[in-house]
């Protein structure tokens, strides 16, 4: 979470190779393709969903980010016509989804979560079978399946039943499923959930390639991949949004958003611990469980102000030895235990899963 | 209609790509033949009719058809794909009906596999071919009252085994709602013309003339109105699931 220097270059959306993907150069900007109105859902008792209100206009990456059972998958579940709200409504490139479900349903290409498929069907004969339902036929059913098979790499497995494929193939055949009539919009539930790394960043990639033109809502617990590939966070808990911004403005609430960490040999620690903390704009310094030999302290600046200047300055005065010294971003994991779960912030150094 | 049939194609070589059809078709076949010629002393009656094979059709779709009908909506909802079907570009209803058609055309292969016992009937003596045909028409529609009923009940819950049990106790209850053994428990309180209207709804009494060659209008209006209920009753089960 941390970065050598402030503004490294973050994750841009990506703009290039998006050749296959721009039909006829269909560029407005800011257009609303998702208009979520005051979306509730409640099961029985439960308020799973509360009143969530959201616009995404095209070329959005939107990460849902909340804990287990908070509403994200409900939500899209609602947004997708498989549930049906309490109260409230969605519309997806202008199609209201309870007046006319089909019609918005042609727009929405879905993977569910745990991406499920027909187990006894082979990737051919079902993506055949999607093609079919999306009333492709021809050269544009072939092109489609094609396109799909190449962009999740499913060449290999193309005639083993979906049942004995592992849980990455799955995945991918799932994706394959969601992107094969090239929607307008992208619902993935937990898009990358139970991957490997690799297999991870595979999916990653193919959603920022895919952005641009579409509007990708992805479900996350892992906040690394709102990092990689959102454009915009919307946190949601106990089915209600508590943040709505971009990773970067959600790392801003973060109370190490412009922090200073100091590698230092382990006998100048309480002597620069001591100077830092004198230092005006900085609130607090702490002690991060260092890896290998010596320390790492962290000065917490004061409302997130920039103290980088004053301890370098600081550093160079005391000609301390210092290993490496560091701007931080904020700790997105932090902000969203902070948010989510309403208690303080752990303390620094709290490796983030 | 696209829809319809497409969702019926996957769904039929569904049934195909695992050894279910196969399975239902074989214990279909041995059993119509053992119960024909053991119980029914098809050889015996010296009759050249099929009388005594369509009679036990009830008897037996009563628990092969819940067998594959529970599969239906049940499987779906268990493996989690019905969230794919659902958020497709199709209809509740397109799904439904394709999927009941794909059930009852490998119903109906089990029944064109039974020609054999036709073949030999024709080769043993002359029998009257019409009235057999229209014990196989009627006994396809019994058929496809019985599935609609699994249908439905499989939309109802995502248990494959709780699908078939109270498929097959429903089936049972409308097969010999004319017998005692259903009449009995209605008599002691019900008026007479509730016991008439119980009665009915027998597939028993229905199908009783069709086995044996007299398609009455009245029957095949039964056993059509049958599916198109419960057809309606499983969009609705389905839909009601969506709100759930």
């Amino acid at each position: 979470m941390t970065r050598v220097l402030k503004g490294a270059p973050h994750f841009q959306a990506s703009q290039s190779s998006l050749i296959f993907w721009t039909r006829g150069g269909r560029r407005s900007a800011m257009t609303t393709m998702v208009a979520i109105r005051g979306l509730t859902k409640r099961f029985g008792h439960l308020l799973a969903v509360d009143n969530i209100s959201l616009e995404v206009p095209r070329g959005a990456v939107l990460g849902f980010l909340g804990p287990n059972g908070s509403g994200k998958s409900t939500t899209m579940k609602m947004v997708t016509g498989f549930l049906t709200p309490t109260s409230g409504t969605a519309e997806v490139c202008g199609v209201d989804v309870l007046e006319d479900p089909i019609q918005a349903q042609r727009h929405i290409g879905y993977l569910p979560e745990g991406a499920p498929a027909y187990g006894d069907m082979t990737p051919e004969a079902y993506l055949g079978f999607i093609a079919d339902i999306r009333r492709l036929s021809g050269v544009a059913r072939r092109s489609a399946i094609s396109r799909a098979v190449e962009l999740t790499q499913l060449d290999r497995v193309l005639y083993q039943p979906i049942d004995t494929l592992s849980k990455g193939f799955k995945r991918r055949v799932g994706l394959a499923q969601a992107l094969l009539h090239d929607p307008d919009v992208l619902i993935l539930d937990e898009p990358t959930d139970g991957l490997d790394p690799n297999q991870k960043f595979e999916v990653r990639t193919l959603i920022q390639e895919m952005s641009g033109e579409k509007v990708i809502i992805i479900s996350t617990h892992i906040l690394e991949e709102v990092e990689a590939v959102c454009s915009r966070a919307v946190i949601i808990s106990d089915g209600r949004i508590v943040a709505d911004g971009t990773p970067d403005q959600l790392e801003n609430r973060s109370r190490y958003y412009n922090a200073v960490s100091l590698s230092v040999a382990s006998d100048n620690v309480d002597k620069v611990r001591r100077a830092l903390s004198e230092l005006a704009g900085v609130t607090a310094v702490e002690d991060r469980v260092g890896r290998g030999s010596g320390a790492e302290l962290v000065a917490v600046p004061a409302d997130g102000g920039d103290i980088l200047a004053d301890v370098s300055r600081l550093v160079r005065e005391g000609g301390w030895e210092v290993d490496q010294i560091r701007l931080e971003r904020g700790h997105l994991d932090e902000v969203f235990r902070t948010i989510t779960t309403g208690k303080a912030p752990p303390a620094a150094g709290d490796d983030h899963a | 209609m696209h829809d319809t049939w497409i969702i019926c194609r996957r769904e039929f070589s569904g049934y195909f790509a695992t050894p279910l059809a196969y399975i239902f078709i074989v214990i279909f076949l041995a059993s119509v033949g053992a119960f024909a010629f053991f119980f029914g002393n098809f050889f015996v009656q010296g009759q050249a009719n099929l009388d005594s094979f369509f009679l036990f059709h009830p008897w037996l779709y009563l628990f092969l058809i819940p067998a594959i009908a529970m599969r239906l909506w049940a499987e779906e909802r268990k493996s989690g794909s019905i969230e794919l079907l659902l958020t497709l570009p199709i209809t509740t209803l397109s799904a439904v009906v394709g999927k009941f058609l794909a059930a009852w055309s490998v119903i109906g292969v089990s029944l064109i596999l039974t020609a054999p016992i036709w073949i030999t009937i024709n080769y043993l003596g002359s029998p009257d071919n019409g009235a057999i045909l229209a014990g196989y028409l009627g006994s396809f529609f019994m058929a496809g009252g019985y599935l609609a009923i699994g249908a439905f009940v499989s939309a109802l819950t995502r248990n494959q085994v709780i699908a078939f049990i109270i498929a097959a106790a429903l089936c049972f209850v409308f097969t010999a709602s004319g017998l005692g053994v259903v009449l009995e428990f209605f008599s002691g309180w019900a008026p007479r013309a509730l016991l008439d209207i119980v009665a009915g709804f027998s597939f028993l009494e229905h199908f009783k003339d069709i086995a044996r060659g007299v398609i009455d209008f009245r029957d095949v209006v039964f056993f059509s109105s049958m599916i198109v209920f419960f057809l309606f009753a499983n969009v609705v089960a389905v839909e009601y699931k969506k709100s759930g």
